[in-house]
């Protein structure tokens, strides 16, 4: 017992270790803090990671490393996909470290917890690689800024656009998950208003990696379209063995709904070519994305990926309207951040609408046959431009409770 | 046994001393952090019941503290039940899951007890993922705290510290005594040698069975006021990596001791958070810290010094345990 | 009928088609879960870093492939061969210590094994993934009429029935496979009789290992090459494994099979549920038949 004795009294001591509050020096000001808060070890970690957090150096150290006259400072941490450690990580910061605003936030379940853990406190969250369209739906923020894109914008881009191309009977393989069903339900919506059918669709399990059975039942189906409403390594499998069995060769089209160029570089051009996504920044699109492209390539190595642009793109703002409001205060900054149009390197004219969702143009991409690629990551070609006042979910069908119905 | 009484309140004192720094610890650290330690630890010495006391490995415990918690928070955030008895609710559905699942896989031994156990829990999963009721993978969020007993408002933190404390307390005591019981005895003998114990008369199956029910509730508790503490339920919770997990902590700690799996837990969690800021590198220092754990440190921390202090000590006093 | 039963019953020939495909996935599922059986069944080791073994193979095929250009065929020789060494050095250094402990501790130890190998290849490769291509040899298919069968799927039964059956008659019906398993129940008394025991375990390990990493390079064409590729496929294995019966190499062979064909036809009918299916037959296997289909112990 007395063993036991010694060892609570170290164990506790221990423990101090490991969650002391920082003291913060007295007299100097208090810096501004952003932090960082993604997947950085695990399935997610591709689309973030730490290019988020070198994306964010990025804004602060290009605004100037200071604003209101205090210093900025950037932390991160790993939600390893789990909400209650995205949640104990987000109290813990805003409550005992004086964080102002959480950044990134990919998968719905942590982006969600966390956004409801700054709504209580007025903090600020800027979600650029989250993509639940629920996060400016049912659980809405005052301070909660949705930046890149969602599901209902990804669903609405490809799904319309490959109707206009002739492809007007589409076939579903969904992720049994409620992003998949969320991508489904959106794109089949689409489908139907633009005149076509949706014949069939199957749910699948995450995480199955075999999709022959599928791509079976989706060819059975003949449908002009295969629209994949699923997410990362399912989609790659997919695409995979869509090739493996002749899909596109037989004549049937597929569509990712959430894909990223991360995964179009894991499928590679032999395999991928052909297929239509819909994506809110492509490092290639014109002289501005380039040019911040190569930047971010000089910091951190790899080409930037929409959500690590998206990242520095809601810091910079972020930065600018606080800088405008005179305060550090959640409620005003984001109120400001609504006020001052978004004009950045990949966006013209944004606008950020009363529910946090960023009002931006989305782009239908192509990806390239191997032959057209002439140099590393020249992947995709832009075949349409999907204006912001189309491509996301009007505030009349919003279930957020901020908007208010007439 | 030399000096009873004084060993008696020599006990009382630590029990003392250590409620007293319970009591102090929200002042000095962050009390979410405590909190979850504590729910952790209530579930890892729940497990270790099964585990280090019976000798029975369940490889799906992670079934009953997610379960409960999902209802708990359903219930709250639902039918806004008052928080004692949402976590009553959760704590229930859990203790009806341990007779289930425990019924059917106490029928087995050893590896194909854990496997049926795995399997069970899959199941549980697969309908955590499909049902309406748990949100699928955004989980329920946004679950309310409410008022204890009508008076006071968990949602301040300190009151919700000690309410999660007392929780602690009680699931802990419940432990102890039934460790620390003719009970206990029994299923110490168990996981000697069954067969023996089997000889001399007892119906292991029923202890067994008791134990796994015991165990399954009190990491019901535990889950129930996690969902409380973090106010979300989500599939991370009935995840059998979370299974796994228990299991870290219990082994990090010592299995087959009391405070093991507590020490453990709230190492686990320390880590945890100390961890994040490290990002990338996460996964590889688990796995470095379970083979380390496997190889080297297999009696865990508490198991470690239960066993070199006494002999460091040794010369001036030789204290009986 | 509840709206989660999608029975929508497919024609004869779309229903023999979908059974054909669960007949190749379980040739897969045979393959993978050979090396697993003969490490449990021969050592007595709960072989959790099977999965991040298997993603090796393929991330060597990959590896090979770009850094060396050796392709596809050879990469099915020298992948596992590489792999098998690497298996066997951590024999030599982990694994050996767990022989006579507890079947946590093994468990516990791959686990640990298992992570962080998948962690340092997610730390340098990243999650998303590397292309591998189909060899241009079995590229294309065969149009059968009631569905189109790719050329590589073929290549899939044949090779995975090809091994599963030479890797049964080895253990099962060769000397060597004999003084394998003798050394495993009594390796005192082989030990007397001059067999290096010791030896053998490590080799046998390494050989668990090598078809693992077998399994992952004939992944790699059809299945997307990532760290994380194993993670999941891990506890699907453990499951044919025990049905099939924990100690027995044909159970894990007939399990495998049998699971891909279950498999298929639960994607037909019940397609959410198809990754359950295995749990729920599993349950039900050890419920009624503890030592699995074939299993010896029980």
């Amino acid at each position: 017992m007395k063993a036991k004795f010694i060892l609570a009294v170290a164990a506790a001591a221990a423990l101090g270790m490991a969650t002391a509050s920082g003291a913060s020096a007295q007299g100097a000001p208090k810096p501004i803090k952003i932090g960082v808060m993604n997947d950085m070890s695990s399935v997610y970690s591709y689309l973030g990671g730490m290019g988020s957090v070198a994306a964010a150096k990025m804004a602060v150290k290009d605004f100037g490393g200071k604003v209101l006259g205090r210093p900025i400072e950037v932390i991160f941490a790993d939600h390893q996909n789990k909400p209650d450690v995205g949640a104990g990580i987000a109290r813990q910061w805003f409550d005992e470290q004086g964080v102002d605003a959480i950044v990134d936030l990919p998968t719905s379940s942590v982006a969600i917890a966390v956004q409801q853990v700054a709504k209580e406190r007025g903090k600020v969250t800027l979600i650029s690689n989250g993509g639940s369209s629920e996060l400016t739906g049912k659980f809405c923020s005052p301070t909660g800024v949705h930046w890149t894109y969602d599901t209902y914008a990804m669903a609405h881009g490809t799904g319309s656009a490959v109707v206009k191309q002739g492809g007007n009977t589409w076939f579903f393989l969904t992720a049994d998950y409620a992003f998949g069903h969320a991508l489904q339900d959106d794109t089949a919506a689409v489908v139907k208003a633009a005149g076509g059918t949706v014949v069939g669709s199957v749910n699948v399990p995450l995480n199955n990696a075999d999709f022959s059975s599928f791509l079976l039942q989706a060819q059975q189906s003949k449908a002009k379209v295969i629209g994949l409403a699923n997410a990362g390594g399912d989609t790659v499998n997919s695409i995979k063995q869509a090739a493996e069995f002749g899909i596109v060769a037989g004549g049937q089209r597929l569509a990712g709904l959430l894909v990223f160029i991360m995964d179009v570089d894991a499928l590679g051009l032999k395999t991928a070519q052909g297929l239509l996504l819909t994506e809110a920044y492509y490092w290639d699109q014109n002289d501005a994305t380039r040019a911040w492209a190569k930047r971010f390539q000089a910091v951190y190595g790899k080409i930037p990926t929409s959500g690590q642009a998206g990242v520095y793109g809601a810091v910079s703002h972020y930065l600018k309207a606080m800088a405008a409001a005179g305060t550090d205060d959640g409620i005003k900054v984001v109120a400001k951040m609504r006020e001052l149009p978004i004009n950045d390197f990949m966006t013209k004219n944004g606008k950020l609408r009363e529910d946090g969702r960023v009002l931006r143009d989305m782009y239908l991409f192509e990806v390239k046959k191997p032959e057209e690629s002439k140099y590393p990551f020249d992947y995709y070609k832009q075949l349409a431009v999907i204006p912001a006042a189309q491509a996301y979910r009007p505030l009349s069908e919003s279930e957020c409770p901020l908007i208010k119905k007439n | 046994m030399a000096g009873a009484p004084e060993m008696a309140r020599g006990q009382a004192a630590r029990w003392a001393i250590l409620f007293a720094l319970a009591a102090a610890a929200p002042f000095f650290f962050y009390p979410i952090f405590l909190m979850k330690a504590l729910c952790f630890g209530l579930f890892a010495a729940a497990f270790n019941l099964l585990l280090g006391f019976t000798g029975l490995l369940s490889l799906g415990h992670a079934v009953f503290m997610g379960s409960a918690s999902y209802v708990t928070a359903y219930a709250m955030k639902a039918w806004g039940l008052p928080p004692l008895i949402g976590i009553l609710a959760g704590t229930g559905v859990a203790a009806v899951l341990g007779v289930a699942f425990g019924w059917l896989a106490i029928r087995r031994q050893g590896i194909y007890f854990a496997m049926v156990t795995l399997a069970l829990s899959q199941m549980v999963y697969f309908y955590a993922v499909e049902s309406k009721y748990t949100g699928g993978e955004d989980g329920i969020q946004a679950v309310p705290r409410g008022m204890l007993l009508g008076l006071i408002d968990l949602n301040r933190p300190l009151a919700m510290y000690y309410f999660v404390l007392a929780v602690f307390i009680i699931g802990f005591a419940i432990i102890y005594r039934a460790v620390h019981s003719p009970f206990g005895e029994v299923l110490k003998a168990i996981r000697e040698n069954e067969p023996r114990a089997i000889s001399l008369g007892y119906r292991t199956e029923r202890y067994k069975l008791l134990a796994f029910v015991l165990s399954a509730t009190l990491a019901g508790l535990a889950g129930a006021t996690k969902a409380l503490v973090f106010q979300l339920a989500s599939l991370t919770d009935v995840d059998w990596t979370m299974s796994g997990d228990v299991v870290l902590m219990t082994l990090i700690g010592g299995v087959g001791t009391l405070w093991g799996p507590v020490v453990g837990a709230f190492v686990t969690v320390a880590m945890e958070n100390y961890l994040a800021q490290f990002g990338s590198w996460i996964t590889v220092i688990e796995g470095v810290i379970f083979v380390l754990c496997v190889l080297t440190f297999r009696r865990g921390i508490v198991g470690e010094l239960a066993h070199r202090l006494p002999r460091w000590l040794g010369r001036r006093r030789a204290t009986p345990d | 009928m509840p709206e989660w039963m999608h029975i929508a019953v497919p024609s004869a020939p779309a229903l023999f088609a979908q059974l054909l495909i669960g007949l190749i996935n379980g040739s897969f599922y045979a393959l993978l879960s050979l090396g697993l059986a003969v490490i449990f069944g021969l050592l007595n080791i709960i072989n959790f870093a099977h999965g991040a073994l298997y993603m090796l193979g393929a991330f060597c095929a990959y590896l090979l492939l770009n850094y060396f250009g050796i392709g596809y065929w050879p990469s099915l020789l020298l992948a596992p061969l590489a792999v098998g060494a690497f298996g066997i050095l951590l024999e030599r250094c982990f694994i050996r210590w767990v022989y006579r402990l507890d079947h946590l501790y093994g468990l516990l130890l791959t686990f640990g094994l298992a992570l962080i190998v998948q962690g340092v290849f997610r730390q340098f490769y990243g999650a998303s993934g590397k292309p591998y291509s189909i060899p241009e040899a079995l590229s294309g298919g065969q149009n059968l009429g009631f569905m189109f069968l790719p050329n590589y799927r073929v290549w899939v039964i044949v090779a995975s029935a090809a091994v599963c059956f030479g890797t049964w008659f080895l253990i099962e019906r060769t000397r060597l496979g004999a003084n394998l398993r003798a050394a495993t129940e009594n390796p005192a008394l082989v030990q007397a009789f001059g067999i290096n025991v010791p030896r053998m375990v490590t080799l046998t390990y390494g050989f668990g290992v090598a078809l693992a990493a077998l399994a992952g390079v004939m992944a790699a064409p059809i299945y997307q090459v990532s760290p994380l590729m194993g993670t999941n496929l891990i506890i699907v294995v453990f499951a044919v494994v025990v049905i099939g019966g924990m100690g027995s190499i044909l159970g894990a062979i007939v399990g495998g099979f049998a699971l891909g064909i279950i498999e298929g036809l639960t994607k037909v009918f019940y397609p959410e549920a198809s990754a359950t299916a295995i749990f729920v037959i599993m349950a039900i296997v050890l419920l009624v038949k503890p030592a699995g289909l074939f299993g010896r112990r029980a």
